[in-house]
Parts: C-alpha cells; sequence; structure tokens
C-alpha cells in the first residue's frame, strides 16, 4: 500500500463569526482511496467540503490538490483541475434536459471558442458530436439513457441523485465529493447506489471522500472512515476499529454520565 | 451517420422562407400598399427586435436582471449618429461604420460596468442596472457640455436617414441566426448553466463571471445596433427615448414573449409596436387619450392569464435544435 | 456655512417625503419580495386626494391628509387584491411586469381629462407660509410640518409593527411565509394590511410633497417612486430603519449636489451613491450579509 496523496488538508480552519465551523483539520486522502467523512449534524463536514471545493475561502491553512496549492482557486478552477462535487440538497439545472446537465459540466473542456458558435463551423459539429457522444456513454452507464430528453427536474429523486453524480464524473475528476447520496433513499436504492459508488470508483479509476450519515453505505464501501464533531477530527481509521472508538460512539450518543444524571 | 446537429427545418428552407418573407413585405411597401407612417413603424419594430434579443440574452437565457437596457441602447444610437456626423458622408453603406462604433462602443461600457456590477444578484442588479441607466440618461441630459452637437436635453437634430427596412430585416436575421447558434452551443449552455444555478455551474468547472460578462456584453452590442438602426430611422434623438421607461419596453417585450424564447420575442416586439401603433389607428379621436390606458390593461390581463408569457420558453420550429436519433 | 445649513434642512424636508414612500416599498418588499412599481403613483394619487380636498372642499390640513391616507390605502388594498394576489403562484418576474403595468396604467388613466388631467396643477397651501429665523437660517412652517408630520408617522409605525400583534404577524410573514401561515396566521390579511399602511404613507408623503413643491401631475411619482425605492436599498431592503437612513441619505445627497455641484447632474449624482453603497455593501448599509448557504 504505497499509494501518492493526491489530496493534503493542513491546520484548515474557517470561522463564521465566533463560530468555528473546521478548526485545525488535517486530511490527507491517497490516490484511488475510498473514504467516509462522518459525524454528527452541525460537524461542520459540508464545510470541508466547500473550503476544498473553493466555494468558501478558508480563514486559514492550506489545500494541496496534486502537489499544487489550491487553496486561494476559484470554485470553477478547482473543478477544471479535477475535484468534482454533489450537494446535500441536490443542485440540477433543474429546468434544462438530463443531456444537458452533463453537457454542461463537459464544457470546460471544450476547445472552440464563441466564433465557432455562432458559425457553427465544421469543427464545431465535429466537437458537438463528441460531447454527444461522450454525454451519452455517461448517461449509459448511470443508466439514464432513456431519460436524455426529459427535463431534469421531472425525475424521480433517486434518478435526480444519479444524475448528480454522473454530472460529476463526465469531465472524468480525480476527486469526487459527495454529500450525502444515500439521503432520502429506501433500501433497495441504497442497496443499487452503493454498487454505483463502487462500480465507478474503479471504473474511473477515482478518489472518492463521501459524507454519509446512514451507516450500512459507509461501514460497507468506505477502505477509511474519518470522524469529525464541532469542527475537529476526534478519530479516524477503519470501519470497524471507528465503530467501537468510544469517542465516537460518544459523540453520536452523548456521554453515558451525562445521559444517567438526567 | 449525419451529424447530430440539425435544425428541425434546413438552411435552405429558412433561406426560402427569409427571402420570401422580405419579398412580400418590400413590394407592399415599394407599391405603397404599406405607407411610409407604417413602413418605419415596420421598422422601428425590427429595431425592437434586436434590442429585446440582446436583453433576452441578459436575462431570459444567462439570467441576469436588468433594468438599464436602454442605457446600451442609446449609447449604440448617439454614437452611430454622431461618428456618421463626424464623417460628414451620406452614404447608406456609411450606415454600418456608424453601427459598428455604436455597437462597439457599447460592448466595452457594458464590458466596464458589467465586471463590478455583475457581481450582485437578481433584484439587486436590477436596481444597479436600473441606477446606471438613470446615470447615463442624465449624462445624455449634459452631453452638450462636452460635445454640442449631441444637443443634451434639448435633443440631436438633423440626423441623416439612413436606415431602411433593408437594413433591418438583414440585422434582425442576422442577429436571429447568431443569438440561436449561440444559445445551442458550448458557450451558450454555460450562459444558460448560470441562469439555472451559479453554484452548480461553477462546480463544473464554468466560469460564471466570465460568462455573465460574456452574455451582457454580446446583449448590450444587440442593444447598441438596435440604437445605431434607431438613430438613423428618425432624425431626432433625444436622451427622453433612452430613459427609464425604455429599458423597461424592452422588459415587457421578454416577459411577454416568454423569457428564453427567441420565437417569443419576435412575435411581442411585433405585436408591442403593432398593438401601441394600432390603437393609434383603431381608437376613434374621442377616446385616443385611452390608448395608454388599454395598453397596460392588456399587460396586466397577459401576465395573470400567462405568466410565462407568450410562447413561454418555446421555440418556432426553425428556431429548434433538433438531435434525437 | 450658512449656506450648507439650510441646504441640510432642505435635504431633510425631502429625505422626510421620500423615507414615507420608501417605507412602503420597503414593507411589501419584506413581505411579498416584490418591487411594487407602482407605489410611486399612489404617491401620486396622494397627492391629487389632498389637492382635491383642500382645494375643493376646503377642508382643514389634518383632515386632508387623513382622507389622502384613507384614499391611498384603499387604492394600494385594491390594486393587491386585482393584480398581485392572482399571481402568487407565478413567476416573480410576472408580479414585476403587472406592477409596472398597474403604474403605467394609474399614471394615464389618472392623465386622462375626466380624470386628473394631464396638466400641471399648482398645490393650494392650506395656511400661509410663514418663516422663522433662527440665527441666519430661515425654516418655514411648511418645512416643519413636512419633517414632524414624516416623523410622528414613522414612530406610529415602528410602534405599530414592534408592539402590536398585527406587527409582529406581519414580521412573521417577512420572515417565513409558509411557517407563519402554519401558526395560524391570515397571511391574505396581513398581505393586504401591509398594503395598506404602505400604501396611506405614500399618500401622506404626496401631501406633504405638494405643499413642499407645490406642483403636481399624473406622472409626478415616477422620479420620487424611484428614488425612494432606491433610498429602501440602500438603507437595506425589508428593514424599516433602513428605509428611514436611507431616504435621509438620498434627500441630503440630491439636495448638496444641486447646491454645490450641478442641478442637472443632481439624478447621476445620486444614483451613482447607490451604486457604489450596493458594490460595497450588497445587501444595504443595514442589511445583514448572509454567506450563501452551499
Amino acid at each position: 500500500m504505497n499509494r501518492k496523496n493526491i489530496l493534503e488538508i493542513t491546520n484548515l480552519n474557517r470561522y463564521f463569526g465566533g463560530l468555528k465551523a473546521v478548526s485545525n483539520f488535517n486530511m490527507t486522502i491517497a490516490e484511488h482511496e475510498l473514504v467516509g467523512l462522518i459525524g454528527p449534524n452541525g460537524a461542520g463536514k459540508t464545510t470541508v467540503f466547500n473550503l476544498i471545493t473553493g466555494m468558501y475561502v478558508p480563514s486559514s491553512g492550506s489545500i494541496r490538490f496534486l502537489g499544487e496549492d489550491i487553496t486561494k482557486l476559484k470554485p470553477h478552477q478547482i473543478a477544471q483541475r479535477g475535484i468534482t462535487r454533489t450537494f446535500q440538497n441536490i443542485r440540477l439545472f433543474s429546468s434544462l434536459s438530463v443531456l444537458d446537465n452533463v453537457r454542461i459540466a463537459y464544457n470546460y473542456k471544450v476547445d472552440y471558442g464563441i466564433g465557432h458558435s455562432i458559425l457553427h463551423s465544421q469543427k464545431f459539429i465535429k466537437r458537438e458530436k463528441e460531447i454527444y457522444e461522450k454525454a451519452l456513454n455517461v448517461l449509459e452507464t448511470f443508466g439514464l439513457i432513456d431519460r436524455a430528453y426529459e427535463v431534469a427536474k421531472n425525475l424521480p429523486y433517486g434518478e435526480q441523485r444519479k444524475l448528480e453524480i454522473a454530472r460529476a464524473l463526465v469531465s472524468e475528476p480525480k476527486l469526487l465529493l459527495l454529500d450525502e447520496p444515500a439521503a432520502g433513499m429506501n433500501p433497495s436504492e441504497i442497496k443499487s447506489l452503493m454498487e454505483l459508488i463502487r462500480f465507478i470508483h474503479n471504473k474511473f479509476n477515482l478518489t472518492i471522500l463521501l459524507i454519509e450519515h446512514q451507516m450500512r453505505v459507509v461501514m460497507g464501501i468506505c477502505e477509511r472512515v474519518v470522524v469529525m464533531d464541532f469542527g475537529e477530527i476526534i478519530s479516524q481509521g477503519k470501519p470497524e476499529e471507528i465503530q467501537n472508538d468510544p469517542k465516537v460512539i460518544e459523540a453520536y450518543l452523548g456521554k453515558i454520565t451525562e445521559c444517567v444524571n438526567r | 451517420m449525419m451529424s447530430n446537429i440539425k435544425y428541425q427545418i434546413s438552411k435552405f428552407q429558412i433561406i426560402a422562407i427569409v427571402a420570401i418573407i422580405y419579398a412580400i413585405i418590400q413590394i407592399l411597401m415599394s407599391t405603397q400598399i404599406i405607407n411610409p407612417y407604417w413602413q418605419q413603424i415596420i421598422c422601428y419594430a425590427g429595431v425592437m427586435i434586436i434590442s429585446a434579443l440582446g436583453l433576452n440574452l441578459i436575462y431570459g437565457f444567462t439570467g441576469q436582471f436588468s433594468l438599464g437596457h436602454a442605457a446600451f441602447f442609446g449609447i449604440g444610437a448617439y454614437t452611430s449618429a454622431f461618428t456618421i456626423r463626424m464623417a460628414n458622408f451620406n452614404n447608406t453603406f456609411l450606415l454600418v461604420v456608424g453601427l459598428i462604433a455604436g455597437a462597439l462602443l457599447a460592448g466595452i461600457i457594458a464590458f466596464i460596468i458589467g465586471l463590478p456590477i455583475l457581481r450582485l444578484r437578481s433584484d439587486y442588479l436590477g436596481i444597479a442596472t436600473l441606477g446606471f441607466g438613470i446615470i447615463v440618461k442624465v449624462l445624455f441630459d449634459n452631453a452638450d457640455a462636452v460635445f454640442p452637437v449631441l444637443g443634451g436635453s434639448r435633443g440631436m437634430v438633423g440626423i441623416t436617414k439612413l436606415t431602411n427596412f433593408t437594413w433591418v430585416f438583414l440585422l434582425v436575421v442576422i442577429g436571429v441566426i447568431i443569438l440561436r447558434n449561440l444559445i445551442n452551443s458550448a458557450p451558450g449552455r454555460a450562459l444558460i448553466s448560470v441562469r439555472e444555478d451559479e453554484i452548480a455551474a461553477e462546480a463544473v468547472g464554468i466560469n460564471t463571471t466570465k460568462y455573465k460578462t460574456l452574455g451582457f456584453v454580446i446583449g448590450s452590442i444587440y442593444a447598441g445596433i438596435a440604437g445605431g438602426l434607431y438613430a438613423h430611422l428618425y432624425s431626432f434623438l433625444h436622451p427622453q427615448n433612452f430613459d427609464f421607461l425604455k429599458s423597461i419596453d424592452a422588459l415587457l417585450i421578454v416577459v411577454l414573449g416568454g423569457m428564453a424564447s427567441i420565437s417569443g420575442t419576435i412575435v411581442a416586439a411585433v405585436l408591442w409596436v403593432l398593438i401601441l401603433e394600432g390603437l393609434r389607428v383603431v381608437l376613434p379621436e374621442a377616446i385616443l387619450d385611452w390608448r395608454l390606458v388599454i395598453y397596460p390593461i392588456l399587460l396586466i390581463l397577459i401576465m395573470i392569464f400567462r405568466p410565462t408569457g407568450i410562447f413561454g420558453g418555446k421555440e418556432f420550429q426553425f428556431l429548434q435544435y433538433s438531435e434525437k436519433r | 456655512m450658512v449656506y450648507f445649513f439650510q441646504q441640510v434642512i432642505n435635504g431633510l424636508q425631502l429625505g422626510s417625503v421620500y423615507a414615507l414612500i420608501a417605507l412602503g416599498y420597503t414593507m411589501v418588499y419584506g413581505i411579498i419580495r416584490l418591487i411594487n412599481f407602482a407605489h410611486g403613483d399612489v404617491f401620486m394619487v396622494g397627492a391629487y386626494l389632498g389637492f382635491y380636498a383642500i382645494l375643493r372642499f376646503n377642508l382643514p390640513f389634518p383632515i386632508a391628509l387623513l382622507l389622502a391616507m384613507t384614499g391611498s390605502a384603499v387604492l394600494g388594498i385594491l390594486i393587491e387584491r386585482l393584480a398581485y394576489k392572482p399571481l402568487r403562484q407565478a413567476p416573480r418576474i410576472a408580479c414585476l411586469i403587472t406592477a409596472l403595468g398597474v403604474s403605467l396604467f394609474l399614471e394615464n388613466f389618472c392623465s386622462l381629462k375626466f380624470v386628473f388631467g394631464p396638466n400641471y396643477l399648482a398645490y393650494p397651501r392650506p395656511f400661509p407660509v410663514v418663516n422663522f429665523n433662527i440665527g441666519q437660517l430661515t425654516i418655514s412652517n411648511i418645512q416643519i410640518i413636512v419633517f414632524v408630520v414624516a416623523v410622528c408617522l414613522m414612530i406610529l409605525l415602528e410602534l405599530f409593527v414592534s408592539k402590536t400583534k398585527t406587527g409582529m404577524a406581519m414580521r412573521a410573514v417577512a420572515f417565513d411565509k409558509n411557517t407563519a401561515q402554519l401558526m395560524g396566521i391570515n397571511i391574505d390579511l396581513i398581505i393586504s394590511i401591509t398594503f395598506g399602511i404602505g400604501s396611506a404613507l405614500a399618500g401622506a408623503g404626496g401631501v406633504l410633497y405638494g405643499i413642499a413643491y407645490p406642483q403636481i401631475n399624473p406622472f409626478m411619482g415616477i422620479m420620487p417612486g424611484l428614488k425612494a425605492f432606491v433610498a429602501a436599498v440602500l438603507g437595506g431592503i425589508g428593514i424599516i430603519p433602513g428605509a428611514m437612513l436611507g431616504a435621509g441619505i438620498m434627500g441630503m445627497v440630491e439636495v448638496l449636489s444641486s447646491a454645490y455641484i450641478s442641478s442637472t447632474m443632481r439624478d447621476a449624482i445620486a444614483f451613482l451613491v447607490l451604486l457604489i453603497v450596493l458594490l460595497v455593501k450588497p445587501t444595504g448599509l443595514l442589511g445583514k450579509s448572509a454567506i450563501e448557504k452551499v
């Protein structure tokens, strides 16, 4: 197991006014790892995602991706370097077609300029065809090919989640951040989601960091789990180690003594 | 396999249809069945189509609320009139020079003003653009202090009438094709993604600042060209032609036609001009004052019964993009 | 220096009128997120109601003011019921266009000969103008009345919104319409009350404007309306003290720039201030800058 690190976060802090949303956060993720980020509500998990993807600017600390310092980059620059994500409350381009949702995510790799767009030049036609094939391939992988021309907001919830992952993958990122992908799914949907995550993890040679509350998912697919509480990492390790860590149990259930005293 | 990029009607069919429409109107005009008064109104409708297409790109497609479109229309109008006046040479082809000058200045100013204010969202952006529009109007009012020929609040007189139906029609067709092609391409999809969800767009690598500015600049260039045509359609310009209410006119056309619908903008612009002018002809002398009372009532009724506009985001067949296998 | 303070007094007078209009804008925006472009025209109707009350019916000023406020309130509620309520679920832009439609309608309808007519009318002074001299400064009784009436109305509004049950309901609806509804608040009623109060204040503003700048016509509401709206944004839209602060600034900037810079550039300078404030603090002077939740 000697994989090189692709993401290195050191001493990351983010305050909102007086609130420490993320505090002294250190994490490295190795290539092709599948890491789970868990913790009670309000622990700062999504804030970590927002910091990695540049949606929030860190108060201090640094984030390096593939050796490059990306701490101060804009979200789209970070996406273009190969980190994409999904959102806790699905954010699709909701009045556009499923196909367009996926195509837009491939946009930054398109090399024709606006002149070619306006003239519909030969280059434009050739590239558009490639984008189209590319998008359909991804939709095929996700079993959404029959939905290609449907409006995204009309899809059932589970398929919207899938589409969001498909959209994040079409540009072939190196690191994928999934924010509660199983939220609101029923057990059979969760099962197929787990298979899907395992499948894309291998097929696209992806590194994945995922936030999840469904312990079945975390314990079932993650190689390593990081636990946060009050903005800090309180424990990390293999899933089975985490499960028995008293600090983790305390974070989720509160101190036993406290319960007794009440 | 043929290319997947296909519109539902072929290029040749479009050329044929466009040529026929042009020929019919041109014949009606040269035989005086459409009299000069109505010729001017038809040209004005074309001018409004171009201007409103620009606003539709900014607001309907890119989602950036603008209440200051008339400012760019005015910048185009004054620049074009000024350029041709300075050249002092009355050739209809010179109109192109004026239009290019107007379009360029409108685009440059849109770029300069767009960079800071496009950071604002929705209503705040609307208010900022409204403020910008009023500032520009006041500058027109005082322009004679620097360039006496612009006339300031007395208005600019003696502008050569170079705009004719052929120019307007040609530019409408070009404007529609460019917009259609742009929208159905990767940069166009990027513009639309900004409207749909800015955060999601950034997350998939779209530089939203760049595309917002791009949409704003191109839309303002449309307004600038429309302004240039307008200046040379009538021989008189007045700052009041570019005040807040004129920005509203463009917005009305976009919303009445249906946001992000090119067809809607075309139809709504024509209907809007025809209804406003038509009421002038239809209404008997005694209740002519009612024209501007009936028009807002129509507006309110359309909004109540068809809040998404006439076309509701749909397109005419010849503007539709089809790629289903 | 005397000249400057004299101008400050003029600025306060103008600012008071703007504040009365701005309050209605800000309350309506706070509650239904609509830029009610027709609000400036309600102000105009208020001015005309006062005009007829004073000139035709020889009513004393306080009664004329109350009458104008009541009439404007009824008009405001009517507008909301007829034009905006059917659009509550429609896209926001449809509402905005409707508001513009209502505005155009009121302006042009009032211009009809059998309504108010299109011409400028000289506003009657309900009492003789008296000038008081304080040192070298001159203050007229009109200026005092405008200022005092405006401040009293604002205090009443503040008390109403913060102390009464209805006022609390208004704040609840502005904060979260759905939750307010679940708490048993009659949303439609609260919205109507908001329009009524906002319009009454605009009507009062109209009468005060009339006696202070004694000329009215059916299009008089456009510019003061826009500026009052800008004042509301300047102070932080949806925030009542913000509207007062913004209106004060707007009035001052306008008066001082025509006194010291150029009266023709007055509006440009006022709107330039708006642009600068928006760029530095997009939510307005008193607005909370919220971090967007991702």
